[in-house]
C-alpha cells in the first residue's frame, strides 16, 4: 500500500477529509519553500502539492503563473526543486505530491525523472498537460517506482471517459471544479456538487477537488461530497507578499489561513 | 511503411511527432473539432462554400509571378513568387481563418479566439469573424503590438478585441499561452482558431489542409506554365503554416527539392534566433511533441527574430517529421540577410515583401545564383510588407 492510500484509509476510517495546500517550489526561493512545507505540515495538512515551475503553464491562472516566472528568473530548475524536497521530505510526515509539466519530465527522461522524484520522497505525480491516452509510458514508470499516478478529471470530461480515467488512476482522483485555469473564484459552478457525488459512486478511489477553492464557504459546501480539498492560488498569493512583509509573518498568516480552512472542513457535515 | 502524405495517423501523430499534450479540460473540444472536421471533409457543400470564398473574397488563385529583374540580379535559376501577398488581408493566413470560421459556424459556437505574432493571423481571423458575424478576441504580445502597430489598428477596425499580453517574452509564444487559457475557460462556446500548423491534434492537420491550397495551385500553375514541376520550392518557417501548405501537395514528388527557411536572428546563440529545427531538439510545447528551443530543464528558451511572425520557439510537428526523413531541408537566414532581401525585392520588383517572406526570398536568391538558368525556383511570398515598413525604416534609420 502506498503512503497516499494509507493516508486516505486512515482519514476515511476516522470520518475525516483531507486538506491539501498547493505551493510553488522555489517561490520566492527554496529556503522559504522548506520553511513553508514545514509550516503547512505542522498545521496539519494531509498532503502537500508542490508545483514545479514551468515557463509556459497553460492550465494556470495569473497568480501561479507569476510565481513560476518569479522563481524561474532566479534560476530555479526542476533538479533544484527535487534536491530541496529530498532534503526536507524525510522530516515531514506529510506525503508530497508533485505537479509538473510534461515538457520537464520528457526533457529529463521519464525513467530518470520518476526515479529522482522517488528519491526526493515524492509520493504522487500530477502532470496536468498529459491526457491519459498519452500517459501510458509515464504511468508505467510511476508504477514501477511506487509513485501514485494522479490524473485530473474536469467538468468537460465525458462520463465514459471519466470512468476510464478512474480505472487507471492511483492514490486519488483530482477533480477540477471549473472548466478553466487555476485561481480563486467567488462562486463555484452549481452542478459541481452533483458531479462530485456522481463521481464518488463510480470509483473506490478518494476524490479530491481543486481549482477556484479559497473560502470557508466553498469548503463547507464541498467537504461533505469529497475526500479532500485542494487550495492553491490563495496560498501562492500570500507567498507573493514575502518582501513586503517579514518571512515569519507571512508564514504565520498562511498558517492562520490554513487553520481556518481546516476548521471549516472539520465542521462540515 | 506509411507514405509522407498519409500523416497524421488516427492518434494525430506525424511519425513520432505531434499528438496531444493539453490539460484534460480541452480534450473534449479537440475531439469535437476532430469529428466536425471529418464531417466537413465528407460534406461536398463545405468544399464548395470554401472555394467560392477563396475565389470571390480572397481573390484566389493567387498568381505565380516571374520575378524577372530579381532573377537577372541573382544570375542563375528563374525565380517565381507565389503571390500570397495579394490575398485579401495581405497574407496566406486568410486561407486558414476562413476555413476555421466555417468550422466554428458548423460547431454552433459564436466566439473565436486567436493568437497573433505579426498580426497577420489576427487580421485574417478578425476579417473572417466579421464576415460570419462571430465575436473575435485576439491575443497579441505587447512587443509585437509595438512593432506591428498597423495590424493592431486593422483588427480593431474589423471589430475584434485585441488583448495585450504582458507575460514572459511578450511575443507570439505568450500570446498562444493566453489564448489557450481563455479557451480553457470558454471552451463551451468558443473556438480557438490557431494560426499555424502547431498545437495539439487536430490543429496541425486542419491548418495544413486549409493552407494546402497554396501548393495545389502552384502545382497546377507550374504544369500549365512550364509543363513540368519546379526544381526547388522555398518557404519561410516560423510555426510553419505557409511552408506546410506549399510543400504538402509536392511531398510525394521526389524531383522537387523543398527548402524551409527559419529565422537566424542575430546569431546562432540560444536566445538570438528562432531556428527551432536547426538548433532545437524534440520536446513538448503548446500541446504538441515537436522540435523546440528549450533549456536542459525543458523550460522554453527566449527567441529573437526581426520578424514577429517567425519569432516562435516551436515548430509544427509535420515539419519535424519532414526534417527527420530528410524530405525537406531546413536552413536559416539572419535578420540582416532578410532585410537585404526585403530591399532587393522592393527596389527590383516593386513589391514590399513581409519580413517573414523575406527570409525565404533571401535563401532563394542564394540558391538561384548557384543554379542554371533552366531551373525553376518557386518562393512562397507568404505576405506583404506594409505592416513592416515602419519597423524596417526604423532599423535602416531611414528618415522622413
Amino acid at each position: 500500500m502506498t503512503r497516499i492510500q494509507e493516508l486516505f484509509n486512515e482519514l476515511r476510517a476516522n470520518g475525516r477529509k483531507a486538506f491539501m495546500p498547493f505551493i510553488t517550489a522555489g517561490d520566492p526561493d527554496l529556503a522559504f519553500t522548506q520553511d513553508l512545507l514545514q509550516t503547512l505540515a505542522d498545521a496539519g495538512s494531509s498532503l502537500i502539492e508542490v508545483g514545479v515551475p514551468y515557463s509556459d503553464p497553460i492550465a494556470d491562472g495569473p497568480v501561479i503563473q507569476a510565481s513560476y516566472t518569479r522563481t524561474l528568473q532566479r534560476g530555479t530548475r526542476s533538479a533544484d526543486v527535487l534536491q530541496c524536497l529530498g532534503a526536507i521530505a524525510p522530516r515531514l510526515r506529510t506525503p508530497l505530491v508533485l505537479m509538473v509539466s510534461y515538457a520537464i519530465v520528457y526533457r529529463r527522461g521519464l525513467q530518470d525523472f520518476v526515479r529522482q522524484a522517488k528519491q526526493a520522497g515524492v509520493a504522487g505525480l500530477i502532470v496536468p498537460d498529459l491526457p491519459f491516452e498519452e500517459a501510458g509510458a509515464l504511468r508505467g514508470e510511476c508504477a514501477s517506482h511506487g509513485i501514485d499516478w494522479i490524473p485530473l478529471i474536469t467538468p468537460t470530461t465525458p462520463r465514459q471517459r471519466t470512468i476510464e480515467i478512474a480505472e487507471v488512476a492511483q492514490g486519488f482522483l483530482y477533480y477540477v471544479s471549473v472548466a478553466g485555469i487555476t485561481g480563486e473564484r467567488r462562486e463555484l459552478p452549481k452542478e459541481l456538487v452533483d458531479n462530485l457525488a456522481w463521481l464518488r459512486t463510480q470509483t473506490a478511489l478518494p476524490v479530491c477537488v481543486g481549482f477556484g477553492i479559497s473560502r470557508p464557504e466553498h469548503v463547507r459546501l464541498l467537504a461533505p461530497v469529497v475526500d479532500g480539498l485542494i487550495v492553491g492560488s490563495a496560498i501562492v498569493r500570500q507567498v507573493a507578499t514575502v518582501g513586503e512583509k517579514p518571512r515569519p509573518q507571512v508564514l504565520r498568516e498562511i498558517r492562520e489561513y490554513v487553520s481556518g480552512l481546516m476548521a471549516a472542513i472539520a465542521s462540515a457535515k | 511503411m506509411a507514405t509522407l502524405a498519409s500523416y497524421p495517423d488516427a492518434s494525430g501523430r506525424f511519425g513520432r511527432f505531434g499528438g496531444r499534450y493539453v490539460p484534460e479540460t480541452l480534450v473534449r473540444a479537440l475531439d469535437e473539432l476532430d469529428c466536425q472536421y471529418a464531417s466537413a471533409l465528407a460534406d461536398p457543400e463545405f468544399a464548395v462554400t470554401l472555394s467560392a470564398l477563396y475565389r470571390d473574397y480572397v481573390g484566389r488563385p493567387s498568381p505565380l509571378y516571374f520575378a524577372e529583374r530579381l532573377t537577372a540580379f541573382c544570375g542563375g535559376a528563374k525565380l517565381f513568387f507565389k503571390r500570397e501577398d495579394l490575398n485579401h488581408t495581405g497574407a496566406h493566413k486568410i486561407n486558414n481563418s476562413l476555413g476555421q470560421a466555417l468550422l466554428t459556424v458548423r460547431m454552433g459556437k459564436r466566439r473565436v479566439i486567436a493568437e497573433t505574432g505579426a498580426g497577420q493571423h489576427g487580421v485574417a481571423t478578425a476579417t473572417a469573424c466579421a464576415r460570419f458575424g462571430l465575436e473575435c478576441v485576439v491575443y497579441m504580445g505587447e512587443e509585437d503590438m509595438r512593432r506591428q502597430r498597423p495590424n493592431v489598428l486593422n483588427m480593431r477596425l474589423l471589430g475584434a478585441q485585441v488583448v495585450p499580453v504582458a507575460s514572459g517574452s511578450k511575443t507570439l509564444r505568450d500570446a498562444i499561452n493566453e489564448a489557450m487559457r481563455d479557451w480553457m475557460s470558454s471552451v463551451e462556446f468558443s473556438h480557438y482558431c490557431l494560426g499555424s500548423v502547431t498545437g495539439p491534434h487536430p490543429f496541425p492537420r486542419i491548418v495544413r489542409d486549409f493552407q494546402s491550397v497554396i501548393g495545389k495551385e502552384t502545382r497546377q500553375q507550374c504544369l500549365e506554365l512550364f509543363q513540368r514541376l519546379p526544381d526547388l520550392i522555398v518557404a519561410c518557417v516560423g510555426g510553419g503554416s505557409n511552408a506546410a501548405g506549399m510543400f504538402y501537395p509536392f511531398i510525394e514528388d521526389e524531383s522537387v527539392k523543398l527548402v524551409g527557411v527559419e529565422a537566424g536572428g542575430r546569431s546562432p546563440r540560444i536566445g538570438d534566433h528562432a531556428s527551432t529545427l536547426s538548433f532545437g531538439q524534440p520536446g513538448i510545447l503548446h500541446g504538441t511533441y515537436s522540435y523546440v528551443l528549450q533549456d536542459e530543464d525543458g523550460q522554453t528558451a527566449d527567441v529573437h527574430s526581426v520578424s514577429a511572425g517567425l519569432d516562435y520557439p516551436g515548430v509544427g510537428p509535420e515539419h519535424s517529421l519532414w526534417k527527420e526523413t530528410g524530405r525537406v531541408s531546413y536552413t536559416n537566414v539572419s535578420d540582416r540577410q532578410a532585410l537585404d532581401a526585403f530591399q532587393s525585392v522592393a527596389r527590383l520588383e516593386g513589391i514590399l515583401p513581409a519580413l517573414e517572406s523575406s527570409h525565404a526570398v533571401s535563401k532563394a536568391m542564394e540558391l538561384a545564383s548557384q543554379r542554371s538558368a533552366e531551373e525553376i525556383i518557386v518562393v512562397c511570398l507568404s505576405g506583404r510588407g506594409d505592416k513592416d515598413a515602419q519597423e524596417v525604416a526604423r532599423i535602416l534609420e531611414l528618415n522622413d
